[in-house]
């Protein structure tokens, strides 16, 4: 019946403008910046308050990192003590200590253990490392600490992937990293604050 | 001269629009303490933004708000009183509420803390969290490039 009507074409000149808003208003709002940092996990609460039951860990299988609220650091094993200038001996202790290839008696305990892909290893699945440190102690050294740790392991790990599969750790499949992470498992202890340094 | 043809400009401005959308996050609080966060060299991503909760400790910037180390939460300085971790529990059940249940395992509390603080602090603050069962935390960190490679 009627002619058919013409639609008047909408103006759309703005919308660019309205757009550009809509962009810097999430510029301006919204930030990009990923957070990074160490991930850890924190053990369980004790059940019952007054009964802490700390699993008993032989005296070799533990690195003590001392920390004291001067920010000095010191390592200890079960024969020797040291203050420690630099983190990178930190990091060239924790290997020596994680591995202990020449399966030293003053070094944890070396198993011998079957494990997926890599075959039969030495192992050391007991050993500890524990940083304890001041309320005094400054949290940047701290991390320094806990940053050379991650570094040794990860360095150990690295050197069992070169050896196995003849990647780096991250080249490594998924089912290679598992085997890997199993055979040197990451043991830094969060434990319980001690109350330490005060005689230092 | 002929006039150049914009109409595909709105497109283009909304293709940059929601590319920003998509990569950015909102900007979390405005900090009331001063944090230089410690530099580290074996730093990891963080996984998932959206399962992650900041607890932010440093020196206040404002001298109202004192000179000794506080603890910020949401928009809001803590007091080292015997309500500290009342507030502090009661701020991690709320994340932990709001986030979905399939995130529920991963949730993290990123602690962001100036590379200043005494321990005390920190160690105080992570018994409160595993009380709270928060038992995922990340000392958040900046990289800095390893120099021996």
């Amino acid at each position: 019946m009627g002619k058919k009507r013409k639609v008047p074409g909408l103006n759309s000149s703005s919308t660019a403008d309205i757009s550009f808003i809509l962009l810097i208003f999430f510029l301006i709002t919204t930030s990009m910046d990923t957070d990074q940092g160490l991930a850890r996990t924190l053990p369980r609460p004790p059940e019952d308050e007054n009964q802490q039951n700390e699993k008993k860990v032989k005296e070799r299988n533990i690195l003590n990192i001392r920390i004291n609220k001067d920010n000095y650091i010191m390592i200890a094993t079960l024969t020797n003590e040291d203050f420690i200038k630099s983190v990178k001996e930190i990091t060239e202790k924790a290997k020596r200590f994680i591995v202990n290839a020449e399966n030293d008696p003053n070094l944890p305990e070396v198993v011998e253990k079957d494990f997926d892909l890599l075959g039969r290893m030495r192992v050391t699945p007991d050993h500890v490392i524990s940083v304890q440190t001041d309320r005094g102690t400054s949290y940047g050294v701290y991390f320094q600490v806990q940053d050379a740790l991650v570094k040794a392991y990860n360095e150990v790990r690295n050197d069992l992937a070169k050896e196995k599969f003849g990647c780096t750790y991250e080249q490594c499949t998924e089912k290679q990293r598992a085997a890997i992470r199993k055979a040197r498992p990451m043991m830094i202890s969060e434990a319980e604050p001690k109350r330490y340094g005060k005689a230092l | 001269m002929p006039e150049m043809n914009t109409s595909s400009l709105p497109d283009l401005i909304f293709s940059i629009l929601f590319f920003f959308m998509m990569v950015t996050t909102m900007r979390e609080v405005t900090l009331k303490v001063k944090i230089d966060k410690p530099q580290g060299t074996q730093l990891e991503k963080l996984a998932r933004k959206s399962a992650t909760s900041f607890i932010y400790m440093g020196k206040p910037t404002s001298i109202t708000d004192g000179t000794g180390t506080r603890v910020q939460i949401n928009d809001k300085l803590l007091s080292n009183d015997e309500h500290f971790s009342n507030v502090v529990t009661q701020y991690i059940l709320d994340e932990q509420g709001k986030i979905g249940d399939k995130d529920k395992p991963f949730f993290t509390v990123s602690l962001k803390v100036d590379h200043e603080t005494p321990m005390g602090f920190i160690t105080d603050l992570k018994q409160v969290l595993r009380k709270a069962y928060a038992l995922k935390i990340v000392y958040s960190a900046n990289k800095m490039t390893d120099q021996d490679d």
